[in-house]
């Protein structure tokens, strides 16, 4: 597994960690402070949610924020806004060129949909986002659509949409300055049924740099 | 008309009653003049018209159609439904879009829970003109856009309006997830840019069948890209009547694979839970 990164985040370190595959993350960025995230082996959907750190309440809205940007895909200059139209944080550097915040995650039940109740049972993402979550206070009720970092859900014309291959490889990254003190809950993709992890889920890198 | 005595503030109120204004709702719903045709009006059980920047909100039981209809041409019903018995249960837009492989909302569409569960199914769309994209605005939006997004201002901004439906079944803030809006239209060009196509005009209708016992919240508020630079939305009616949940059978239980599934696991759900 290669973990070096063609060019390291400028600012001291203050968090350096790498994320197992299929497991949690979660962290406080501080205002100003920007998260790095490497996909140390390629194509890996980094499932993500936004909270504002002091109220919870308040967190990352998908539709706030395509619709103030115009257009679906995240990259560089994407401001994540809060469901009451706060930035939270902002796509500062992106080395793959868009990534996907209208597919939401997997889930057990969502799985039994997609691919037939014998996936019943394998691992997904809301089970990390829930329990990892947990450790904040946070609950069922806070879980609202999210970021896939790395995913590549394109949109046709007749609106056909769908989760295709991924479009990152391996130590590409992205970088997001938090705009307040926002709280990183992450899901590392366990998923095996599409093509988001290349089918073979992979950890990632995650380190935090002070202004 | 005197108020300064209590039987006079009494008397005064009174005589307000019986007044009839567009937006309101008709009691009991069987006395809505005009049922749908095929409808008799002892099944109505809501029956109300939404003024633009207002919103409504009711608990149906399971197999209910709600029509929706955009009156004068510029409604935008932005929408949110949770399980009546767990509203921790609720619409996940995500799904939506992503189960049925599909971002346009139309006629046979499931509006999904974040249980693998369908909550409600699109059963008739004559506007075409829906989102599942946006979600609806945010008071700091309006404030930007209008000047002010109050809930009781002069432009109220749909999160504003749908935390208020939430909040009146004992919800709150946290439960108010992304939602979807119908009649005023978005689609999708290259590289992902969102194209606002509004409304497909006066009186585009469109029914949604509650598959499960539902509390439904609805926000009558201009669309989030609507381009316009004066607050526009016009009335909305609401009417609702009884009916069954989607069967084994119907064409929309097998329509696709996602589906077929998706009415298996609330079934189970109802099943299981009695209902």
């Amino acid at each position: 597994m290669m973990n070096a990164i063609a060019a390291p985040p400028a600012g001291a370190i203050v968090l350096d960690e790498v994320v197992p595959a299929r497991a949690p993350w979660s962290s406080v960025v501080p205002a100003g402070h920007v998260l790095t995230i490497v996909d140390l082996g390629g194509n890996q959907a980094v499932d993500c949610l936004l909270y504002a750190a002091d109220d919870t309440a308040e967190r990352y809205s998908a539709p706030d924020t395509i619709a103030a940007q115009g257009s679906l895909f995240l990259t560089t200059g994407s401001v994540l806004l809060s469901c009451e139209g706060r930035p939270l944080m902002t796509v500062v550097a992106d080395d793959v060129g868009r990534h996907d915040t209208i597919g939401g995650a997997c889930s057990k039940e969502s799985n039994t949909l997609r691919y037939g109740h014998h996936t019943r049972h394998q691992h997904a993402c809301v089970e990390n986002f829930l329990r990892e979550g947990a450790k904040w206070g946070l609950g069922k009720r806070d879980l609202v659509s999210n970021i896939n970092w790395y995913m590549n859900v394109p949109v046709e014309e007749d609106g056909t949409l769908g989760i295709v291959d991924g479009l990152s490889s391996p130590g590409l990254t992205l970088a997001l300055r938090a705009e307040i003190d926002t709280l990183v809950l992450v899901s590392n993709c366990p998923q095996v049924n599409n093509p988001c992890n290349g089918f073979d889920p992979t950890p990632v890198r995650m380190i935090v740099t002070a202004a | 008309m005197s108020t300064s005595t209590a039987q006079g503030a009494r008397d005064h109120a009174r005589a307000q009653g019986g007044t009839v204004v567009e937006a309101m709702p008709t009691l009991p719903a069987s006395a809505w003049p005009a049922p749908p045709e095929g409808v008799a009006a002892a099944d109505l059980t809501w029956a109300e018209v939404v003024a633009g920047g207002n919103y409504t909100t009711k608990v149906v039981a399971r197999g209910t159609a709600i029509r929706l209809t955009d009156l004068a041409g510029d409604a935008c019903a932005h929408v949110v439904v949770f399980n009546a018995d767990q509203p921790w249960e609720r619409l996940n837009v995500a799904d939506t879009v992503k189960v049925p492989w599909q971002a346009y909302l139309g006629a046979g569409h499931p509006l999904l829970s974040d249980q693998g569960r369908v909550l409600a199914t699109i059963v008739a769309d004559g506007s075409g003109h829906h989102d599942a994209l946006c979600g609806t605005s945010s008071r700091a939006r309006n404030e930007a856009r209008y000047g002010d997004g109050a809930a009781q201002g002069p432009s109220p901004a749909g999160r504003e309006l749908l935390l208020l439906g939430a909040l009146k079944h004992g919800l709150g803030p946290r439960d108010v997830p992304p939602t979807l809006s119908f009649f005023q239209g978005v689609r999708v060009g290259d590289e992902g840019a969102l194209r606002f196509v509004g409304s497909a005009g006066a009186g585009a209708s469109v029914v949604l069948r509650a598959e499960l016992p539902l509390v439904v919240v609805i926000a009558n508020v201009p669309h989030p890209l609507d381009p316009r630079a004066a607050y526009t939305c016009t009335a909305l009616e609401v009417l609702a009547w009884r009916g069954a949940p989607t069967a084994s059978g119907d064409p929309l239980w097998s329509a696709t694979p996602e589906s077929e599934r998706a009415f298996l696991n609330t079934a189970d759900y109802a099943t299981a839970r009695g209902i």
